[in-house]
């Protein structure tokens, strides 16, 4: 793509029309004494004989109309020494006036009159012209294909892709990306592990097409690849770990339901399109622009399908509680998401407790699993409940607060169970550990969020890995548009 | 009014998604400093009279030194099969492609 330069404007009155317009008919004969009496210039943008006479210049590409962002025809300008001074859009006697510095311009026209829409917004045409004119601005390298690649193969031999196809980022798809975010495109986002390149709306725009994302999705995918590339989330250690665990997504907030996620049946599963390509654009963000590749830097002994896409929504809607970004400390209102160094999910079947203590006592004895039923407390975790348990502490009257430190106590492990050889299984807390009982989780270690189905007395737990200053935080973002 | 497609005609052009710290187009392999003892594919693909021009090409090469294999394309009309480009790649240095008619 060239550049397209924006072109200037001659001095003095410049008038944007289009024939197909009203209220252009209508000023025609404003514009003929406008023609007389000042320096008038008229871009016609469907027809270059409109006004009859008037010596129209032909703007029928729009390159004007677009340069100059008219969104209403007609427009009147003043121009000085090409730089605008003043504008007005319809037709407006006083503010012609003004810009004219004439009097009883149109005299036996109404004083006011709306004008119709430039054909250079018209969304027919929008992108088509964002891609001839505006193209320049996006900055990344042009990879131009041979004629005879396929392009999705031609994307998959470049290493671009996380074995699954990409969307080719063509200008076209990457400028209607762009539109979903007000941010410029060459803001830098991040800096991107684990080859620390900063990382700009542009690029995770790319990203973001080539794993399938709508334009709306942005922001989230903006504000996932900041919480990821975080020293408290350290992307770069949690990449690099022999652990499974990859950045697990939790969106809260109005943006939610704008986008249509998904936090109802199977939550965590496939089908819906924000959850699947969200956290997917995340993944090739780290992948092509941080530069890290599975067997390179990523040296994850298993791995788990969820470090293709593992992105969901709170239903903040049918929870008894609060969402999980105000116990991060969101305002309410505002959207977020929350990243977690999640493993892949496992589920909590108990279908006979109703009643709240023998519900966390299955969850207590589930948790404890995590990771290891005899290591303790170098792993968060996640508890997801379900509608069907949930109602069960809702109608107990158990707030969240009264769960987490439930579920505290009840993972208060004594020593003798998690020493070393304890069970005649080797691994475990050392033997100069003297402390009579270890928590299984740090304070603040156990996230509860409300999602799933409505059918199915479930939980799931999602493991973590190493917390604290040496593996990857909790990380919440506002999401910003 | 209209509004040209030509934005999107011409050659498949997307942004690269990547970093950009490795160049976009492969680079070539140096070329052979001496054909002495070099191993050398000859690969007819098939087309009429292709076999004379590259009758001819083994000759010169043997000339030179070079150690020429045969190998061909089922047919003109399709890319080579894997298998015999892999088998080219394993077994010489350096290919000759014959276009003839």
């Amino acid at each position: 793509m060239t550049d397209s330069p924006r072109p200037p404007l001659p001095s003095g009155l410049v008038a944007f029309v289009k024939r197909d317009c009203p209220t252009c008919e209508l000023v025609v004969p404003v514009l003929e004494r406008l023609a007389g009496d000042a320096a008038l210039t008229i871009y016609c943008q469907d027809d270059p004989s409109f006004p009859q006479g008037a010596g129209a210049v032909d703007d029928t590409t729009l390159e004007r109309s677009w340069h100059h962002g008219i969104e209403t025809v007609p427009t009147l300008l003043a121009v000085d020494e090409g730089i605008e001074r003043a504008r007005t859009e319809g037709w407006d006697r006083e503010e012609w006036e003004r810009l004219s510095g004439l009097s009883e311009l149109g005299a036996e026209l109404p004083a006011f009159r709306p004008g119709c829409g430039s054909l250079s917004v018209d969304p027919e045409h929008a992108l088509d012209l964002a891609v001839r004119f505006g193209a320049d601005k996006m900055k990344s390298r042009r990879v131009e294909f041979a004629a005879q690649e396929d392009e999705v193969e031609a994307a998959f031999e470049r290493g671009w892709t996380d074995g699954l196809p990409v969307v080719p980022p063509t200008e076209r798809r990457v400028l209607a990306m762009l539109q979903g975010t007000r941010r410029k495109p060459d803001e830098v986002v991040a800096v991107v592990p684990p080859d620390l390149v900063e990382c700009t709306v542009e690029k995770v725009a790319i990203n973001a097409v080539m794993a399938g994302c709508r334009p709306e999705y942005l922001p989230v995918v903006l504000a996932a690849v900041e919480a990821a590339c975080t020293d408290q989330f350290n992307m770069h250690g949690l990449l690099a770990t022999t652990m499974p665990a990859g950045p697990v997504i939790i969106v809260n907030g109005p943006i939610r339901r704008a986008i249509g996620m998904n936090s109802g049946r199977n939550v965590f599963g496939q089908g819906n399109r924000a959850n699947s390509t969200i956290g997917r654009a995340l993944q090739l963000v780290v992948r092509n622009v941080g530069g890290g590749r599975p067997g390179e830097v990523d040296r994850a002994t298993f791995g788990n399908p969820g470090k293709v896409s593992f992105c969901f929504a709170e239903d903040e809607e049918g929870s008894p509680w609060g969402p999980l970004s105000a116990d991060l400390g969101a305002e309410p209102g505002v959207s977020t998401v929350t990243l977690f160094p999640g493993e892949g999910p496992r589920i909590i079947v108990d279908q006979l407790s109703r009643d709240p203590e023998s519900l966390a006592r299955s969850y207590a004895a589930n948790l404890r699993t995590l990771i290891h039923p005899k290591l303790v407390l170098a792993f968060d975790c996640v508890l997801a409940i379900g509608p069907e348990h949930a109602r069960v502490f809702r109608e107990a009257g158990w707030s969240k607060a009264q769960i987490i430190d439930r579920l505290h106590e009840l993972l208060l492990i004594p020593r003798e169970e998690l020493v070393q050889g304890a069970g005649g299984i080797t691994e475990g807390i050392p033997p100069e550990v003297s402390a009579p009982a270890l928590p299984k989780f740090r304070p603040g270690g156990i996230l509860l969020v409300y999602c799933g189905g409505d059918a199915g007395l479930f939980s799931t737990m999602i493991g973590g890995w190493v917390t604290g200053d040496t593996g990857s935080q909790t990380t919440l973002r506002e999401i910003r548009p | 009014m209209s509004v040209s497609k030509q934005a999107t005609a011409g050659p498949y052009v997307v942004l690269d998604p990547t970093g950009e710290r490795s160049l976009p187009i492969r680079e070539r392999l140096a070329r052979p400093s001496t054909l002495e003892g070099l191993d050398l594919a000859l690969l007819d693909i098939s087309k009429a009279r292709g076999d004379v021009f590259l009758d001819r090409l083994e000759t010169l090469f043997a000339e030179r030194g070079a150690r020429v294999k045969r190998y061909s394309k089922p047919t003109f009309t399709k890319p080579a099969p894997p298998d015999v480009r892999r088998q080219i790649a394993e077994e010489c240095a350096a290919v000759v492609e014959a276009l003839a008619d």
